[in-house]
């Protein structure tokens, strides 16, 4: 097998004293979509952050494309390639979506001074470009994630983590959103990791699944080989 | 009460207004961003007079104040950069010990210059197109306080512009509205800290500039501003460009037109009470909540 592009081996992480995730272990080839569901308050959130860098680790190691990332701070993982659609959005709310979409560039590294906002990301989400000079704590949900998934792609990232990007909004945008990210996986050939828990939606376009309960992961499988009910009864979802 | 009177007391308040917000906005912005409460930023106004002072000794004439801002503006930055890398980094987890920190480099710098320059302070000697005043209509409006005034409408206006046009402004707005998430992006939020107290830093270092036309520069010049500067950033709301704008308009106008009625302690009295009255009606100071962020 090729290297993983994420490979979590014994990870650990917490607030405080109370430990919230134990002896995680997870590997993602490169290419492949990986859905991670559990019912809420089951670490899912805590892993992306503390894949992110947002929360620090307690124990074990993150490798990004072999590399040890472990001890790097966030936004030197986010330039090694990492990307997060966080949940709740979290754009820039006075910031306009053209400066929102600029502030992702950042992780480009030093190139992201001349650089510009890729025009792919404008033809993924045509409405962006509509509403580019309006500030981004005026839109709506649905417009706020395509900003949120928009800035994140901006950055060129190797792997996209992705959390609840159906939370909270309309059909018709979840359905846009799907084909956005079919678009990226296919077209891009990026690497996702994402946080659901609408099974439906994930069954669509994930390769692969992760199924977390009280800090652990306790199963895993393939999308293929199995439906979204029979697993979301095996887990408890 | 005569109309010249009130004239001459409006011009005076605009006057005050620009020194109190070029002494205001370094705090403002360093306040804004990092929610760092900087005890040395009156030092730093003492250091830009000092560099006022020292400049002109090196390069007398008629232009040696236009060459003193941006060295002041510089040599500033420069001790700000020192002092954020040193101490308030290493300090930030925890705000009330950057207060205590800053407030020793505070004394560390007033005893350095009482040590180096002398407990009297030295005289800044304005070049003459700066020593005469201007008559309008009976007011009289002396040129050192018109140039002031146009400096800070300057340095305002630079600031906005910094702020809203440059990727550096972008990526200190992206900091202010949710640190973690910039991080997320790519940005170093640390680098950015370090550019805006440089900044802030710098803009106090001309604010001395301007202390040293109006009189002497003493070690302790900067303690008789940094009240007055604290007032203006809460008034405004913590970290608000036009906050800060608006309440040191405010302030200055309020100072010099009591002053019509009262003698000038009991305007500074009426000021303090003013402050805290109008707190106690608008926590948030005069900035709306929308363009509370570093905006212009």
């Amino acid at each position: 097998m090729s290297t993983p592009l994420l490979e979590i081996t014994g990870l650990g992480a917490g607030y405080g004293q109370s430990r919230v995730l134990w002896d995680i272990d997870l590997a993602l080839a490169p290419g492949e979509v990986l859905a991670l569901i559990g019912r809420n308050g089951v670490g899912k959130t805590t892993l992306l952050s503390a894949i992110a860098g947002s929360r620090p680790l307690s124990a074990g190691t993150l490798r990004l494309g072999g590399e040890d990332i472990t001890t790097l701070s966030p936004h030197r993982r986010a330039r090694a390639g990492i990307g997060l659609v966080p949940q709740g959005r979290h754009v820039f709310p006075q910031l306009s979506v053209m400066e929102n979409l600029q502030a992702g560039l950042s992780a480009l590294g030093p190139r992201a001074r001349q650089a510009k906002v890729p025009q792919h990301i404008f033809d993924l989400f045509p409405k962006l470009w509509d509403i580019r000079d309006r500030a981004a704590g005026f839109l709506s949900g649905g417009e706020q994630q395509q900003l949120a998934i928009g800035r994140a792609l901006a950055g060129e990232p190797r792997l996209l983590l992705l959390d609840e990007p159906t939370e909270g909004i309309q059909p018709n945008v979840v359905q846009q959103i799907e084909q956005a990210l079919t678009h990226v996986r296919r077209e891009l050939g990026m690497t996702i990791l994402v946080v659901e828990q609408y099974l439906d939606f994930v069954w669509r376009f994930a390769t692969r699944y992760a199924a977390m309960q009280n800090g652990r992961i306790v199963r895993t499988g393939s999308i293929a080989g199995e439906s979204a009910a029979d697993v979301a009864h095996l887990v408890h979802i | 009460m005569s109309g010249i009177l009130v004239a001459t007391q409006l011009f005076n308040g605009l006057s005050l207004a620009s020194i109190y917000l070029l002494a205001a906005l370094g705090l403002a912005l360093s306040f804004g961003l990092m929610r760092v409460i900087n005890m040395a930023h009156g030092e730093l106004l003492m250091l830009g007079g000092y560099f006022a002072w020292g400049t002109l000794g090196l390069v007398p004439g008629p232009l040696g104040i236009l060459v003193a801002l941006p060295v002041a503006f510089l040599g500033s930055a420069a001790v700000g950069a020192v002092i954020e890398t040193t101490l308030i980094r290493r300090l930030s987890a925890r705000p009330l010990d950057t207060l205590l920190g800053t407030w020793g480099v505070s004394l560390i710098l007033q005893q350095a210059a009482r040590d180096l320059f002398g407990a009297i302070g030295v005289e800044v000697r304005a070049p003459d197109w700066l020593s005469g005043a201007w008559t309008l209509g009976g007011v009289t409006l002396p040129s050192a306080r018109l140039f002031i005034m146009l400096v800070a409408l300057a340095v305002l206006g630079a600031l906005a512009l910094l702020l809203r046009r440059s990727r550096l402004g972008l990526l200190v707005r992206a900091v202010n509205q949710d640190r973690m998430m910039a991080s997320a992006c790519g940005i170093d939020a640390g680098r950015v800290d370090l550019a805006v107290f440089c900044l802030g830093s710098g803009i106090a270092g001309m604010a001395g500039v301007m202390l040293a036309l109006l009189g002497p520069v003493t070690p302790n010049v900067g303690q008789g501003y940094i009240v007055p500067a604290f007032l203006v950033v809460v008034m405004g709301g913590l970290g608000s460009i036009l906050g800060t704008t608006v309440a040191a308009l405010i302030l200055g106008l309020f100072l010099a037109l009591s002053q019509i009625f009262v003698d000038v302690s009991i305007a500074q009295m009426l000021m303090l009470v003013f402050v805290i009255v109008f707190i106690q009606f608008r926590p948030q100071g005069v900035a709306p909540a929308r363009t509370r962020a570093l905006d212009a």
